[in-house]
């Protein structure tokens, strides 16, 4: 057998182990920020109690201006609920209506639209995820809120039998937040849509034309049942999106820690909170563990969604090997698989 | 032959409102991206100007509030620092995973976590970083550019790894092989094989993870906290243009409100640029 001396392995060996060590960095390091995390909203939640944090609707830092320090059992209290609502809330907005619109694009672009147009259009679709969030929230507050309001006002008039839409309008509310976030998730459930929609075999489309479907029935019957679960996947991936957003949404929620009494009222997220309280939290030490804790719900809270999101998208793309977004794709095939 | 029955009207109109439905929803997903560009022209192109460009933020409260030099160097100082860290880690990362971990428990378990971490939202990388870096004063002080460049280069990362490792993965087995076969360690077969075979697709990915990290507001928000003046240490607190464009959108003064919309106007190109180079840098390589 032909070996290299040990010396001129060595390079070889310290890649290696070089390169594993910072794979399992990865891992420290996410373990890492859950510790910290945790270390730092222990407080919050031992002085506030974590039922009382989740579920008391009492968020108030009102006094904090007057120079007043936030004690236990003093001026300030920390009960999450309306941030809780609030973000759930948006969120549900940005799903029900961002979600629709995000598979009728898939649809088009994959099954109707001409072939020359789809590139361009998808690309189009795409740019809307190049925009940041502080410039939809820049076009929020200024084109948005104005223009919008009217409108929203005759709605809840006319709607008002609706649960949570009659009543006066307020500029800033859940439903321009979560009209903002469908915009801002549309491009990523709409391009893992498309993913999915494109693994569907042609085999079962072309059956459902040759029994006499029509193209829509074609839709219908062979694309949707095939690719439900990787859209239910990529619609949860936008929800994880929607949920973390913050610099768009604390901009045209208005701030109000309290649970508006309907969709065009003024209210709070948990990551909104984050950002605009942050400033003033860091001089008193509850109010910053306060915080802490929010972002630690919002961690949790996104892990979660994610992982189940891509339960469901690993499913529905089942390994079959596609291009495209480099997130979620799984890859089966094994790559030059060299002698050790 | 027979001739297939014809299809009922009523089934024929089902198709024809519900393929006019499948189209509107594709019209009514790109207004917005129209009317966002429509008011970032009509509202941005206002403010440019040479001072624009050339001096910092002042803080007065009458007069012209100053320009923007600040916040595009401080984007483009941290940015860099964020690229300069999450890029050489990131390729580490894809590299272990494609050439010496493949579909090993422990890689699966890392492309996992890589996949998780895509969704963890940006404020909450901000808080980690003001937690172990900010509130510790490590090096010295506070808030700092580097603090800043640290948060997004955690978000630039799984970006990274994710579109490096399906370039790595193009790489054919062969090409490989061959250069193992005539004796090769296995680094030189990353460093002269895998590495430039795959070179325009990694740029491709560092380019749209650059993009990402360029508009982000929030992490930058808890570390490098916004300052007026321009600075070349990234010691020093500094500005960054998501973060002049969100301290401005806040203004009573329609002069601050202008440039809020002029320094938008400048990130969206920026941004915009770098996608478009992206793309090209990815058809290249698909010609080639």
């Amino acid at each position: 057998m032909l070996e290299r001396s040990p010396l001129r392995s060595l390079p070889d060996q310290v890649l290696k182990w070089g390169l594993s060590a910072l794979a399992a960095g990865v891992l420290i390091l996410i373990g890492y920020f859950f510790v910290r995390l945790i270390g730092q909203s222990s407080s919050a939640f031992s002085h506030i109690g974590v039922l009382d944090f989740f579920f008391r609707n009492n968020w108030d830092v009102s006094q904090l201006q007057q120079g007043a320090a936030c004690t236990n059992g003093g001026h300030c209290t920390f009960g999450a609920w309306a941030l809780l609502m609030g973000t759930i809330i948006t969120s549900a907005i940005a799903l029900v209506i961002g979600v629709p619109v995000a598979v009728a694009t898939a649809l088009y672009l994959t099954e109707l639209c001409p072939r020359r147009a789809r590139g361009p259009l998808s690309g189009l679709v795409d740019l809307l995820a190049a925009v940041p969030s502080v410039v939809y929230g820049l076009w929020g507050v200024f084109v948005l809120i104005p223009h919008l309001k009217g409108f929203q006002q005759s709605f809840a008039n006319t709607f008002s039998f609706i649960p949570f839409v009659g009543g006066t309008v307020a500029g800033p509310s859940y439903f321009i937040a979560g009209l903002i976030l469908a915009i801002m998730i549309l491009p990523i459930v709409s391009a893992i849509a498309r993913e999915v929609i494109s693994t569907v075999p042609s085999e079962h489309k072309e059956a459902a034309l040759a029994l006499g479907a029509t193209r829509w029935e074609m839709i219908r019957i062979a694309v949707l049942p095939y690719s439900r679960p990787g859209i239910t996947g990529g619609a949860m991936l936008g929800l994880g999106r929607a949920i973390g957003e913050t610099i768009a949404v604390v901009l045209v929620i208005g701030n109000s820690p309290t649970l508006g009494h309907s969709i065009f009222q003024q209210g709070y997220t948990l990551a909104a909170v984050i950002a605009n309280e942050f400033g003033e939290a860091a001089s008193t030490p509850l109010h910053s563990s306060a915080l802490f804790a929010a972002g630690l719900v919002l961690f949790v809270l996104t892990l979660l969604v994610n992982i189940i999101a891509r339960r469901f998208v690993i499913r529905g793309v089942r390994g079959k090997a596609t291009s495209g977004e480099g997130l979620l794709v799984e890859i089966e095939t094994e790559p030059g698989a060299a002698p050790a | 032959m027979t001739v297939l029955p014809e299809v009922s009207p009523r089934r024929r109109r089902t198709d024809k409102i519900m393929r006019g439905t499948l189209a509107a929803g594709t019209v009514l997903a790109l207004i917005p991206l129209v009317l966002v560009i429509y008011y970032l022209i009509k509202k941005g192109i206002g403010a440019w100007s040479g001072d624009f460009f050339t001096t910092d933020p002042n803080g007065n409260f009458l007069g012209y509030p100053g320009g923007i030099k600040s916040a595009i160097l401080g984007t483009i100082e941290i940015v860099a620092f964020a690229t300069l860290i999450s890029v050489p880690l990131g390729i580490g990362v894809a590299l272990y995973l494609t050439e010496y971990g493949k579909q090993s428990k422990f890689a699966n378990l890392v492309r996992y976590f890589v996949d998780v971490m895509t969704g963890v939202p940006s404020i909450v990388f901000g808080l980690f970083v003001y937690i172990v870096l900010v509130l510790g004063h490590v090096g010295g002080s506070g808030f700092a550019g580097w603090k800043g460049g640290i948060a997004l280069a955690l978000l630039m990362l799984p970006i990274v790894i994710r579109s490096s490792e399906v370039v790595l993965l193009l790489v054919p087995a062969s090409l490989r092989e061959a250069a193992l076969a005539l004796g090769a360690p296995r680094w030189r077969v990353i460093t002269r094989i895998v590495l430039p075979t795959s070179l325009t697709g990694l740029v491709t990915g560092v380019l749209l993870s650059i993009a990402r990290g360029a508009g982000e507001t929030a992490p930058l928000l808890f570390t490098a906290f916004g300052a007026q003046v321009a600075t070349a240490n990234l010691g020093n607190q500094m500005n960054a243009l998501p973060l002049q464009i969100f301290s401005d959108i806040t203004s009573p003064r329609n002069e601050v409100v202008t440039r809020a919309w002029g320094a938008a106007l400048t990130l969206v190109l920026m941004i915009l640029i770098l996608n478009l180079v992206a793309r090209a840098v990815a058809r290249r390589s698909r010609m080639a």
